[in-house]
């Protein structure tokens, strides 16, 4: 059984930065951050002042991008049939798919936020603080990304969809990750990693209801 | 096997009170005109869809070989089944040798996006053949096989048999093995029109 889940896991993570699809939110989260000292000016102190919201921002935008190819293909294609027929079940696929997303998600992500901080001018204990909270929160960015897949999963517009089902979910994170970053930020680490815990505690089963809907 | 067994889909009941039983090392051919139920049938032997009345028993292990490929398109057809292999608790030895029922073992190393209709099926079928499953549960197998194909087909059928086995197969091309019960579904409408 554990065989079997690391194998499932294994060849998500291995598509997923074989495929190049790995890089394209680090991609996208660094042009931001790029952009984003051009458009209001080189002002140091503005930029040490709202650099880390920007970068928060970027990190849920980021989130969007994979879910089109999260659940779809291996739907369509018949994976997940086949694994049920073997007796595994909607909430262990999802599982997986969590984990594996994960893994492909939150490190390069982290990394990203590391090189961008260096553009916003963030050191220190600012930069510790962005790490650690977007660390907290890429699982429950994962586990948002992977139970929106599921439940646009063969819709028409699943991507537009997706991202009007993200903002709303999102700002509970953004609120408490965002905030971590003041100056009395240190309970709302503690909210952001309550609320983190919750939603990956609720994918699997939000994940699965919606994968095993889809099959009827 | 099944014991009154009904299916609804999409607001239609698609059979409902059947009723059959298949042995280890029998087949059962399924047939009927399109949109019967056949293929709502066998997922739902499956395990895949929910019967809206009765109830069924099927071995523990089976397999599903329907239309869809479930195999990754970028990767060589072996690495591709080796995923398969590896939730199946199979190893080397055995991938070849599905895909040599299959008559697949000179495309190891091409990626599955090449193949062909007829050699995607004949994909298909090395995954079947390598589930190690009691109870094979086919959709339209030999759809798109040339003639030797349909022919391997049939050894490959023939000796899970003799391996007690159990098929149901839907097929519109016949098959070359002998099946021990012949399961016809009729359009209910114009079922309860003739009664």
């Amino acid at each position: 059984m554990i065989r079997a889940i690391a194998a499932m896991i294994w060849r998500d993570v291995r598509q997923s930065y074989a495929s190049g699809g790995t890089w394209l939110p680090v991609i996208f989260y660094l042009s931001a951050a790029t952009l984003f000292p051009f458009a209001v000016g080189p002002d140091r102190e503005l930029l040490l002042r709202t650099g880390g919201g920007i970068l928060w921002i970027a990190a849920l935008l980021a989130t969007l991008l994979p879910l089109d190819r999260l659940i779809q293909p291996d739907l369509e294609n018949g994976v997940y049939d086949q694994l049920i027929v073997r007796g595994f079940s909607d909430e262990l696929i999802a599982a997986a798919r969590l984990v594996s997303h994960w893994l492909s998600f939150g490190p390069p992500l982290l990394f990203a936020a590391f090189l961008a901080s260096g553009l916003m001018g963030l050191e220190g204990e600012a930069l510790v603080t962005l790490l650690a909270s977007l660390a907290i929160a890429t699982p429950a960015l994962a586990g948002l990304a992977v139970m929106i897949a599921a439940l646009t999963a063969g819709l028409k517009g699943a991507g537009a969809l997706g991202g009007l089902l993200l903002v709303p979910l999102a700002i509970p994170l953004l609120i408490f990750g965002a905030g971590s970053l003041s100056a009395q930020g240190g309970s709302a680490l503690l909210f952001l990693a309550a609320i983190s815990l919750l939603l990956v505690a609720i994918t699997p089963f939000a994940a699965g209801a919606a994968l095993s809907a889809v099959r009827e | 096997m099944t014991e009154a067994l009904s299916c609804v889909r999409g607001g239609r009941i698609l059979f409902r009170g059947l009723h059959f039983a298949l042995a280890p090392g029998q087949a059962g051919l399924l047939t009927g005109p399109n949109g019967v139920g056949k293929s709502s049938l066998l997922r739902l032997l499956a395990g895949l869809l929910q019967p809206s009345a009765g109830s069924f028993s099927t071995p523990e292990t089976k397999a599903l070989c329907d239309d869809r490929l479930a195999l990754d398109e970028h990767l060589p057809l072996e690495q591709a089944l080796r995923f398969w292999a590896r939730l199946d608790g199979k190893g080397t030895a055995d991938i070849a040798a599905a895909m040599a029922r299959s008559g697949l073992d000179h495309l190891a190393e091409v990626p599955v996006r090449y193949f062909s209709t007829g050699q995607r099926q004949r994909a298909r079928l090395a995954r079947t053949y390598l589930a190690n499953a009691r109870l094979w549960l086919l959709d339209e197998p030999a759809n798109g096989l040339d003639t030797d194909s349909v022919e391997q087909l049939g050894r490959a059928l023939q000796r899970h048999l003799g391996d007690g086995g159990i098929i149901l197969a839907a097929s519109h091309i016949p098959l070359p093995i002998a099946f021990d019960s012949n399961l016809r579904l009729e359009p209910l409408e114009e079922l309860e029109a003739c009664l």
